[in-house]
């Protein structure tokens, strides 16, 4: 019998791949810089073990921490041990726990010392050896920002950026940059030693299922996409809050607030992927093309038109969930005087075809009312009513709702009648929930963006262009705010939905969504 | 988790039905943060006497469970219907929304059989997939739900006749999507060998196949005759029927079509858990042997003028309970190579069975 099936020709492509849910990996040895910091503790190894529970790691698979910390191969194993234990999203399996375990390495020793690079050289020397074959390197730099230039340098001058038969990938965590210049100088840092197409610059919400599923929503239903333009379109609100303080970050976040951590990044790209054209097709370069095209759309403010389009604003002493909670001020590591903004709202406008007069409003923040990442669509009104709205809250405009977190899902508010006699109406909700409508748990994004990394897949990772797009949105912003030291800095009460100021960014009457 | 609870004996579909719209309603009013899963009805047809190891079996799941479940449990001498609706959900304490799911078991006699469709269909969320699950045979309910049914879920691993399973699993994908958990049983190993070949310095080996090697538990012939017959249907292999080597297992040849041919080996291994537990792919001195190990597979590969390299692929065991949940997530999604697979099995089997 000759088999019936899809199969092509084997000298070309793998027919085997076909019908599979996990595609193959290349071999890869991955090299975490900054292997016993926060980040690697609480999501890279984690991320990692879950990856290796599911076994969709690569069938060889080689872990080399690196970092200041003098400690041996064992130290950084039980390390690991730990972090998986503690923050695996499942009870780790001690077979396949141990089975990662074993194979780490661990090299030691200051980022800018030639010594490292010439032994994690020697390491992967030896993996290639034990494999028989050349291993796809991935170099994951998750260290503080101003080790990234000097890393990447120092993997240029070691030959570690290019390889023999092998693929090499260098994978960048955020902040790329404090601001366009230090954006654009990081860029051609790392671009200096490597190629576009080997750089992946994370940024973790790209990974997360319901920020894909914006792009599934809008490009997999006919019925979004008529209504999705400036005819139909009222107004866009994007909003990230949060109901926490900056904890024990006082280092980090005094340096960074809220534009940077938050909006530059994460709720520019819900902007981009919210607003882009469709792609011809789904893979890196179309549709970064596509997101890149619209952020070039939104023209920057001026410096001097910084304060009617953009608010900034800090937490004071509050009430949240119940609980006194102290200012920004008083938190630990802030200075007394810090101008810190710990609340950022703008409004943007897209100067193309589609988006032209529709107002988008992002804000972020935190110690606000509730935790919560969602935006909302809301559509214009219906242009004539026939009925009357006395003894209801009567027809308001449809929302399109979006949650991103805590409950990850899409909503649609309708009007509909009211039971009754009269033709009352009011707005009820439709509601589609993750939790409600799929089996499967969401993966933790770290574990499809490592394992899209390792495969060379650069969709949901930020090009070069596209970072340099987003801080010349922010920058005249960073720029007003930096330069204006007189004007106090406005203030909300913890736990409140924040400051008043940012009603004024409202052009048209439109209100805040309640958080 | 936390449960409601009804139950009537001597009930009909109309009062289920009516108490879990009741308990639905009633949960939801006093709990909004509550909503039903929605995701897919699974109808499983099972002996009275086995319903307690059925119900076990579907506890062990893991997450995959089916929104609304319903157990109809078959007792000879029952001419009466006695129902159990229970309501599970989480109580949501971080404030987020928390996910109702139903079982409903029905207790019947094999009469109800021949119009169970009249039994179930007023009870399945209607707008959701339906799938069917008759792990002890009950043809006769098979046929009254197909009109309902759209996925069938079975194990081809499960009668002790190979070639009768995979004909019957056939027979069923002329008429449904068949989720089979003897090839769910095979997805790892399917996923190691294109790993294998996946390299461009290794994918030439896929075209100089010589010879594969799949050893199995002895109850999971299925299994092992599907892996034969992905790869066979894959590289697109002109394959003949296996026989009997003396109570050995199975061996036979395939050809490319350059007439070149495979040596084929399906062999028995004395392991305790179903499914595979091992294979072994020569390709003119190339040789890759995949074997179950602790903590996941141990691959042991032989490169000419290379000599040999060991070492574990990673992976948890799902356990028989894992690869129904599976199965059940399976049902929402489709596999292409299913279907040429199991072709190419049947014909493996054409002159053993």
């Amino acid at each position: 019998m000759q088999s019936a099936g899809v199969a092509t020709d084997v000298e070309q492509d793998n027919p085997l791949i076909e019908g599979l849910e996990r595609l193959p990996v290349r071999p890869t040895a991955l090299v975490i810089f900054g292997a016993t910091g926060d980040l690697a503790h609480r999501k890279l190894l984690p991320a990692l073990y879950n990856l290796a529970h599911e076994g969709a790691l690569p069938e060889r698979f080689e872990l080399v921490g690196v970092s200041r910390r003098d400690q041996e191969h064992d130290d950084f194993r039980e390390m690991a041990r730990e972090s998986i234990e503690r923050f695996s999203r499942r009870r780790p399996d001690p077979k396949v726990l141990n089975g990662l375990i074993d194979e780490m390495r661990y090299v030691p020793g200051a980022f800018d010392d030639d010594g490292v690079y010439e032994q994690i050289h020697k390491v992967l020397r030896d993996f290639d050896t034990q494999a028989g074959q050349e291993l796809n390197h991935v170099f994951y730099l998750s260290t503080a920002p101003q080790f990234f230039p000097l890393i990447a340098g120092k993997l240029g001058a070691g030959g570690l950026n290019r390889e023999r038969d092998a693929e090499t990938r260098i994978v960048i965590e955020k902040p790329f940059g404090y601001d366009l210049a230090s954006a654009r100088a990081l860029n051609a840092e790392v671009l200096d030693v490597f190629d576009e197409s080997q750089v992946f610059r994370i940024d973790h919400y790209l990974g997360k299922e319901t920020v894909q599923n914006l792009m599934a929503l809008r490009f997999a239903n006919a019925l979004f996409e008529p209504v999705w333009n400036r005819n139909f379109i009222d107004y866009v609100q994007i909003t990230a809050a949060e109901d926490i303080g900056i904890g024990g970050r006082a280092g980090y976040y005094e340096g960074a607030g809220a534009l940077r951590d938050l909006v530059q990044n994460h709720m520019m790209q819900l902007l981009a992927l919210l607003t882009m054209e469709p792609p011809t097709a789904f893979d890196a370069d179309r549709v970064r093309d596509e997101k890149l095209k619209v952020l070039e759309a939104i023209v920057p403010p001026a410096v001097s038109e910084v304060p009617s389009m953009a608010v900034r604003a800090q937490y004071g002493p509050g009430t949240v969930g119940g609980k006194r909670v102290v200012g920004y001020h008083d938190e630990e590591g802030v200075a007394p005087d810090s101008r810190t903004e710990t609340y950022a709202a703008l409004r943007l406008h897209v100067s193309n075809w589609r988006w032209a007069g529709v107002p988008f409003y992002l804000r972020t923040g935190k110690q606000l009312a509730r935790k919560i990442t969602e935006i909302a669509v809301t559509l214009k009104p219906v242009p004539h009513l026939a009925f009357q709205s006395r003894g209801s809250v009567g027809v308001q405009a449809n929302q399109i709702i979006l949650t991103l977190q805590p409950d990850e899902g899409v909503s649609v508010s309708l009007g509909a009648k009211i039971p009754g006699a009269q033709m009352r109406i009011r707005p009820v909700n439709m509601e589609f929930r993750y939790g409600t409508s799929f089996m499967s748990e969401s993966p933790e994004a770290y574990e499809r963006l490592i394992l899209d990394a390792m495969r060379g897949d650069a969709t949901l990772f930020t090009r070069g262009d596209e970072i340099e797009a987003l801080w010349g949105i922010i920058d005249p912003i960073l720029t007003a705010w930096a330069e204006d030291t007189t004007t106090p800095i406005p203030q909300y009460a913890a736990g409140s939905a924040g400051p008043i100021e940012a009603d004024a960014l409202l052009e048209r009457g439109e209100k805040w969504r309640r958080l | 988790m936390s449960e409601d609870l009804w139950s009537e004996r001597d009930t009909n579909p109309d009062a289920i039905e009516a108490a879990l719209r009741e308990m639905l309603r009633e949960r939801h009013a006093a709990n909004q943060a509550l909503a039903p899963a929605r995701v897919l009805n699974l109808v499983v047809v099972v002996d009275r006497s086995w319903k307690g190891e059925i119900a076990n079996r579907l506890e062990r799941v893991g997450r995959y469970h089916a929104s609304r479940t319903i157990l109809c449990a078959v007792e000879d001498g029952r001419d009466t219907l006695d129902a159990t609706a229970v309501m599970t959900y989480e109580d949501s304490a971080s404030g987020g929304i928390g996910v109702m799911r139903e079982t409903v078991e029905i207790d019947m006699g094999p009469e109800h059989l021949a119009g169970l469709e009249t039994i179930v269909d007023p009870v399945i969320v209607s707008e959701l997939p339906t799938v069917l699950w008759c792990p002890h045979g009950h043809d006769d309910a098979v046929c009254a739900l197909r009109g309902i049914t759209d996925v069938m879920l079975l194990d081809s691993d499960d009668p002790s006749d190979a070639d009768e399973a995979l004909a019957q699993a056939q027979d069923e994908l002329s008429r449904a999507y068949v989720v089979d958990l003897a090839w769910l049983r095979t997805t790892p190993w399917r996923e190691r060998l294109a790993a294998s070949f996946d390299p461009p310095a290794r994918r030439g080996s896929l075209a100089a196949i010589d010879g594969f090697t799949i050893r199995h538990q002895a109850s999971s012939t299925a299994s092992a005759l599907l892996l034969a017959g992905w790869l066979a249907s894959r590289l697109r292999w002109d394959t003949r029927p296996l026989v009997l080597a003396n109570g050995a297992g199975l061996r036979g040849r395939a050809y490319t079509h350059t007439s070149r041919y495979i040596d084929i080996r399906l062999e028995t291994a004395d392991q305790e858990v179903p499914g595979l537990a091992g294979i072994t792919v020569t390709a003119e001195g190339y040789a890759l042997s995949l074997d179950r190990a602790s903590g996941g597979l141990r691959a042991q590969e032989t490169i000419p003028d290379h000599g040999e390299h060991t070492w574990l692929v990673l992976g948890a065991s799902r356990g028989e309970g894992g690869i129904l949940g599976e199965g059940v997530r399976q049902a929402l999604l489709r596999d292409p190579t299913y279907g040429p697979a199991l072709a190419v099995a049947r014909e493996f089997m054409a002159h053993v069975g």
